[in-house]
């Protein structure tokens, strides 16, 4: 079986010469087709810098300096232009991080969501409208040919968010990339929209790359988990086994660092700065020796 | 876990009355001097007493009708000809008005055909758009006129080519850097993510942001082509001498002006008014169609 998604030693760096900073050293990493694969790490880790590649999003300044990404067995990142645009949103989609801002304010909810539809299906206007209430009706929004009719600002976040979701699923990819959907919103509409999009996943079948920095959502939803510091994959395997029984001794920090509801609040333990500081260490490590090996 | 936090009222009121509540009176005020600046311009053979042209030198200086010695046929009066200075007012406001409609739409087209281009694509083509709007409003617009007009020649085209060519870079700037503001906003990514060109961004997800600037722009521009008709024709650069314009009766009024001051202040009104009532409609409109104030 072909991996939906294939990353192969990913080395990315932003900006030029003595400010270049090198983001992801290196990240491997495979989706199998319905898998849902969490992908943790701390802020600056390189999560989102792996997503935003992975759909060809990096900044105007970032570039791609060695590794590989296929998709369905297809060389992804050296893929023409136009080839690529006509995966992206039918075969590879994105929940975005934030719901408030990922809409665009002057257009109705319902042409936002008919957009990709009509952009890749060839549907017609009622077409793509009537498929877009069933979409909303599936993202458990009540009286979706009214909500169809509303500005973004005019429903709330977690409407906001479910309407995001409705349009990664609306062409049945078989890749989407969730860029820490859920942490724009309360902890109550947090449970119900992953509820939901693990429900959508098992009906449109789709494989999931999950971003967050959020050890809970990960037990929650994902069955397999990459640990992620520095733009490396520390740690990779199935949740259960990384979660319960950490081999790297930064996965078994970061679960110290996580409150638990079954743990006394004064047993959280930082991450020790002296393993922080030896990771860093091997990472810049790393960064000469790709400096050698290109010289 | 359905939940439905819909802020808008239930039954939505028709678009178009809420829009014109939320522009309030600037809207109809500004939007009754243009309708009623166009419907003279439109009806002025049915409107004006005598043709505009027509020297009656008998009845040469006339104060208004209601002042001692007025004529009732003249009813604000005549010039130093004889021409009856009503209809002169009402014939001016054609030229008034093409003036300002075609000057402002072709400067408009131009300079966010320019500002897009300029805004989305950046690099040289940025660089290059910017230096030569740079360049373009260093000059004084108001002598760059007179000088194109004085080469062209006098007519109504070019005065609209002079208006043309100074102001398409008022568009150019404000269209270009808003351009850029939108590309940055998440919607924009978004449309990226599910696989759309660059082209497709512009129109579908950009330009409709920008409908509520351009219109704005658009009714503050045709005031300005107003003045600036005005100006040319005030020294005497505009269109043909037999043509009345309200620069040039300006231009005639002001060498009897201690005789009959009225005809360049009936000018000077028109102008103003008319300038008055395209910045209102401007306003107005911004207030009715932007979607911050949409609530």
């Amino acid at each position: 079986m072909t991996a939906v998604l294939s990353v192969q030693g990913l080395h990315v760096t932003i900006g030029q010469g003595t400010m270049a900073a090198n983001v992801l050293r290196g990240v491997s990493l495979e989706v199998q087709p319905g898998e849902v694969r969490g992908l943790v790490g701390e802020s600056g880790a390189g999560k989102s810098m792996l997503g935003r590649a992975v759909l060809g999003l990096l900044p105007a300044n970032a570039r791609i300096d060695s590794g590989t990404i296929e998709f369905e067995g297809r060389d992804f990142s050296g893929m023409p232009e136009r080839e690529r645009r006509g995966l992206l949103g039918r075969r590879i989609a994105l929940i975005p991080q934030d719901p408030m801002t990922s809409l665009n304010p002057v257009k109705r909810v319902g042409a936002q969501i008919a957009m990709v539809l009509r952009h890749h299906l060839a549907l017609s206007r009622r077409q793509a409208l009537q498929r877009a209430a069933e979409l909303l009706a599936e993202v458990a929004i009540r009286d979706p040919r009214r909500v169809l009719d509303l500005y973004p600002h005019e429903i709330s976040g977690g409407m906001r968010q479910r309407v995001l979701i409705a349009t990664a699923f609306a062409c049945d990819p078989s890749l989407i990339i969730a860029d820490e959907p859920t942490t724009a919103l309360d902890v109550t509409v947090q449970r119900q929209v992953l509820q939901l999009v693990e429900r959508l996943r098992q009906r449109h079948g789709a494989a999931i790359l999950f971003v967050t920095h959020d050890l809970g959502v990960v037990a929650k939803l994902c069955r397999t988990v990459s640990v992620l510091h520095a733009g490396r994959v520390l740690e990779e395997g199935a949740t259960a086994e990384v979660l319960t029984k950490p081999r790297h001794p930064y996965t078994r920090a970061l679960l110290a660092a996580t409150p638990r509801a079954d743990r006394p609040a004064d047993s959280l333990r930082p991450v020790p700065p002296e393993l922080i500081e030896s990771l860093w260490a091997e990472a810049h490590r790393i960064d000469r020796l790709a400096v050698a090996e290109r010289a | 876990m359905v939940d439905l936090a819909v802020s808008a009222p239930i039954g939505r009121t028709l678009p178009w009355t809420a829009a014109v509540r939320r522009g309030g009176p600037r809207l109809w005020l500004g939007g009754a001097v243009v309708a009623l600046l166009l419907l003279v311009a439109l009806l002025a053979p049915l409107l004006a007493p005598h043709d505009p042209v027509e020297q009656d030198l008998l009845a040469a200086q006339m104060p208004p009708a209601w002042m001692h010695g007025g004529d009732v046929s003249f009813p604000l009066g005549t010039d130093s000809l004889g021409r009856c200075v009503l209809s002169r007012l009402i014939y001016s406001s054609r030229i008034a008005v093409s003036v300002a409609f075609i000057a402002a739409s072709l400067a408009a087209a131009i300079g966010i055909a320019l500002g897009l281009l300029a805004g989305s694509f950046g690099g040289w083509i940025d660089q290059l758009t910017s230096r030569l709007i740079d360049v373009w409003m260093a000059f004084p617009p108001i002598l760059l006129s007179i000088v194109l007009a004085a080469v062209i020649g006098a007519g109504l085209t070019s005065v609209i080519l002079a208006i043309v060519v100074v102001d398409w870079t008022r568009f150019a700037r404000i269209i270009r850097a808003e351009t850029m503001v939108q590309l940055q906003r998440d919607y924009a990514t978004a449309a990226r993510v599910i696989g759309m060109n660059r082209g497709q961004i512009l129109r579908l997800e950009i330009v409709p942001n920008l409908v509520p600037l351009i219109v704005t722009l658009l009714a503050v521009e045709m005031g300005v082509a107003i003045l600036v008709e005005v100006i040319l024709s005030f020294v005497g650069i505009s269109v043909a001498g037999d043509v009345p314009t309200w620069g040039g009766m300006i231009a005639e009024g002001r060498q009897i002006v201690y005789q009959s001051p009225w005809i360049m202040a009936l000018a000077i009104g028109c102008v103003i008014v008319s300038v008055v009532g395209f910045n209102l409609l401007g306003d107005g409109l911004r207030a009715a169609l932007d979607p911050v104030q949409r609530q």
